[in-house]
């Protein structure tokens, strides 16, 4: 049991559904770090992996589908003081919300990203994702996908991202490793996570993530771009770990608080009635 | 044939600005309208322009009176073509009271029979000046001229305008317009006896656009928060709030769409925070997916949505009232909404900051619905007051145990934020129970919706009635909404009927049905005026009331109402059936 346990009577989630181990890693990982559930919020869109704030014990906003991002850059740009996490499903973040996916990387707010990945749509019932394998069948896709995945890292990556990182459920202390990690760095944080879905895709499996990955090791420098990008490509085996991490960006928030003057948090702000009065007056 | 601008009688003066988009018509525009509001004239200008950078023919109309003016008319006395294609542009709207003033070698041609032309060679006296881009100014100087009015008392408009530049150039801009000025004075020509009085009241007033008027109000609203696409009309509000943006603390966002721009907007409310978008019917389209999130977030959120004529593209720099039922009834579901609309510049600036309030108060989504007619147009209107401004904020701290949609008989539950206090506030796109948990319960639902359509039924608490404007005991009853009031209000005076009142909405939902059922019992004969093509509003009225109008005066050519053209119409139509 940890603070960010709640009684669940009804779970949404089928049956030994990766879901369950990564809403287990998140709630140990917090509770490592010491984030308290009144001081966080958990933003999330739709779908399976979109629920997860509802087995949560925290402040949440679960938004739209594909929308996830832009309310959690505004809640963190309006109160840097909140963690804020936004978490959402391979379609939701990289297909409906394929835009505020690219743009909330070049605005390099101070949230981690979590995106279960499990290269199929399951809410919807079966068809093919943004991040499915070539050739996967759907009942959509009938001939098998014939478009090539979306490379998440490849893209972020490309856009600066200033932590790009995946992992895989099936090995929960190393995804808590990275989660940490994520959860630690200053601007936004991209964790991309496979998880096998048991119901729609009997391809990519927990066996065949297993077969199909291997870990970064030391010789990989974080801070070297072009040596992440590389890894990023990978094809016949997928990394897992932490590709890149830059430290030297400038969140959203700071750059707000420098150009903007905002006072954060901004419900705490009052408005300045003399100065506002001054300036109608100019209008004279 | 009269051709002389001292044969004029008129109550107000209106001056045709007309030339390329980029060739100093703003300049021109600028420098009369500080003129003449310090010598204490009131004003209006009105913009009518083409969708590009520039190029293409775009005019501004200047009227000026002794009395309040907020709407074009028709009527042409002055008309100053700063380039070639300047008179051919709007030969429709030239009449044998017309004056032209400008160079006969370039619009020369293009002067209809039995209109005069005034030749002044304004790039010829610029050039000897030293450059032609001063032939704007040597405009002014003749139009100063023109007008009646003095030279030296008003060079330091000039110098002020130009201030920011090099010392000769503000040197040369002086003796542009002095030699404007003179290029008139030495030739006899007449001069313009305005027969209205100037007042020092308007001297005191403020001169200001819709788009400044809604900024302000915005700001006195305590807006913190704007994010947002740029689209013409609406995008004055938000390159306003930038302008000031360090000066008032607010987090100003250009978003990569407009759907990013209102979920930040409902992510930044549900932090606390005051925020806005701004937008027109293309974006507000994008938008209402989000719209209808904070229906059921049940999120406060103020939408600015400045119209222009649709479908599709439209009409980008023109305007419309073609997007009430668009605004009241975008975003899928059933949930509760207010909508503003602004009939002068002062409601511009009240219902700016009202929305906010009840926005805040109900935790409702508040359309504020302008147009570009609205936000282009400028005139003098009293200095703005902050003493009414509602300045209390209506989230709440928050103790363990709290539920976000505690149920509640006015519909209106407390609205925590997170990190203020011990509970958590947890907020769902899905039906959901009180805690904010999702929920397929029937019972709940039902409970949920009647929760949420119940705050529109408490914002009538906050209901702003729509104004009646009269002069006597009145038969007739014309009734607009939004930015067709300045236009419907100068049309009848220019009738000159006291027998014919105006009903003008800037609540256009929620309506209060026996209050407008009582306004039409009274009347005789209704009229609707609307800048759309099938009366929207009319149909709204209708089903909210169940009243009925004799006579629709509808425009959807793209241009705002004239008054004058207006007056007409309202004239033929009250004629009808007699």
């Amino acid at each position: 049991m940890n603070r960010f346990d709640m009684e669940l009577s009804d779970i949404a989630w089928c049956p030994g559904c990766g879901n369950y181990g990564i809403l287990n890693v998140l709630k140990k990982t917090l509770d490592e770090l010491g984030i308290q559930p009144e001081k966080m919020v958990l933003v999330s869109g739709i779908g399976q992996a979109a629920k997860i704030p509802h087995y949560f014990r925290t402040n949440f906003f679960n938004g739209l589908h594909g929308r996830a991002l832009p309310p959690a850059t505004a809640i963190k740009a309006s109160n840097p003081s909140l963690t804020v996490i936004a978490e959402s499903g391979d379609g939701d973040m990289y297909g409906e919300g394929g835009n505020h996916f690219i743009h909330t990387i070049r605005r390099n707010p101070g949230i981690t990203n979590i995106v279960h990945n499990n290269m199929v749509y399951g809410l919807t019932k079966g068809q093919a994702s943004p991040t499915s394998q070539a050739g996967f069948k759907t009942p959509i896709q009938v001939g098998g996908v014939f478009l090539e995945p979306f490379n998440p890292i490849a893209v972020a990556l490309a856009l600066d991202a200033t932590f790009v990182a995946r992992a895989f459920i099936g090995d929960q202390d190393r995804t808590r490793e990275i989660f940490k990690k994520a959860l630690m760095h200053k601007g936004y944080a991209l964790v991309d996570v496979f998880q096998p879905c048991f119901t729609f895709n009997k391809i990519n499996t927990f066996q065949w993530f297993r077969e199909h990955t291997y870990y970064l090791d030391d010789t990989h420098d974080v801070h070297n771009r072009n040596q992440a990008f590389q890894k990023a490509v990978e094809t016949d085996k997928l990394p897992l770990g932490v590709f890149y991490e830059n430290t030297g960006r400038k969140t959203f928030e700071e750059n707000i608080q420098e150009t903007g003057k905002a006072v954060l948090p901004l419900h705490s702000q009052e408005t300045d009635y003399g100065k506002l009065k001054d300036l109608i007056l100019k209008f004279k | 044939m009269s051709n002389s601008i001292a044969d004029k009688k008129p109550g107000d003066v209106s001056i045709l600005l007309c030339g390329q988009a980029g060739q100093g018509i703003q300049t021109v525009e600028h420098l009369l309208m500080r003129i003449l509001k310090s010598s204490g004239y009131c004003l209006f200008t009105g913009k009518e322009y083409m969708s590009r950078v520039r190029g293409g023919m775009n005019s501004t109309s200047i009227r000026i009176s002794g009395s309040p003016v907020s709407a074009p008319s028709n009527r042409i006395d002055i008309l100053v073509p700063l380039d070639k294609g300047g008179v051919s542009h709007v030969s429709c709207m030239l009449t044998s009271n017309t004056v032209v003033i400008g160079e006969k070698d370039s619009c020369g041609g293009e002067i209809p029979n039995g209109v005069a032309l005034l030749d002044v060679p304004f790039s010829k006296i610029a050039a000897e000046t030293g450059n032609k881009v001063y032939s704007n100014t040597v405009a002014v100087g003749a139009l100063l001229f023109l007008l009646g009015l003095e030279l030296e008392p008003n060079l330091h408009h000039i110098g002020e305008f130009f201030s920011g530049k090099p010392d000769d150039v503000v040197k040369k801009n002086l003796e542009a317009a002095g030699k404007g000025y003179a290029s008139l004075a030495g030739t006899g020509t007449a001069r313009l006896q305005m027969e209205f009085k100037s007042s020092p009241d308007v001297k005191e007033q403020l001169l200001l656009s819709g788009a400044e008027a809604v900024s302000l109000g915005a700001l006195a609203g305590g807006c913190n928060f704007i994010s947002s696409y740029p689209m013409s009309p609406s995008t004055g509000v938000l390159s306003f709030l930038a302008q000031h943006g360090s000066e008032f603390g607010i987090v100003v966002e250009q978003a990569e769409d407009e759907i990013a721009a209102i979920n930040m907007a409902i992510g930044a409310w549900y932090a606390g925070a005051r925020a806005m978008v701004t937008t027109s019917g293309g974006g507000f389209a994008l938008m209402t997916e989000g719209l209808s999130l904070a229906g059921m977030l049940e999120s406060p959120l103020v939408i600015h949505l400045a119209q222009r004529p649709g479908p599709a593209t439209g009409l980008p720099t023109r305007t419309e009232q073609g997007d009430l039922e668009f605004a009241l009834y975008g975003g899928h579901g059933e949930f509760p909404r207010i909508i503003f609309a602004p009939g002068t510049l002062e409601e511009g600036f009240t219902l700016a900051h009202r929305a906010f309030s009840v926005a805040d108060k109900y935790q409702v989504p508040v359309i504020i619905l302008t147009d570009q007619f609205f936000m282009d147009s400028c005139c003098n209107t009293p200095v703005f007051k902050l003493d009414d401004v509602d300045r209390e904020k209506h989230f709440t701290g928050t103790s363990a145990g709290y539920r976000r949609y505690e149920m509640a008989a006015n519909g209106i539950s407390p609205r925590g934020i997170p990190g203020l206090g011990d509970g958590l506030v947890c907020v769902d796109s899905d039906e959901h129970d009180q805690e904010g948990h999702i929920t397929e319960n029937s019972v709940m639902r039902t409970m949920m919706v009647d929760k949420r359509l119940k705050k529109l039924e408490s914002s009538m608490d906050d209901f702003i009635p729509p104004r009646l404007f009269e002069t006597g005991s009145s038969n007739n009853l014309i009734v607009c909404w939004g930015s067709a009031l300045s236009a419907v209000r100068e049309a009848v005076e220019i009738l000159g009927r006291d027998d014919t009142a105006v009903l003008h909405f800037s609540q256009v939902f929620p309506l209060d049905a026996a209050l407008v059922r009582e306004h039409f019992s009274k009347a005789e004969k209704t009229i609707l005026v609307e800048g759309n093509a099938t009366g929207q509003f009319g149909r709204i009225l209708k089903g909210c009331t169940g009243v009925d109008f004799h006579g629709r005066i509808l425009r959807y050519n793209g241009l705002s109402f004239a008054s004058d053209e207006l007056a007409a119409k309202i004239n033929s139509c009250l004629q009808e059936g007699k």
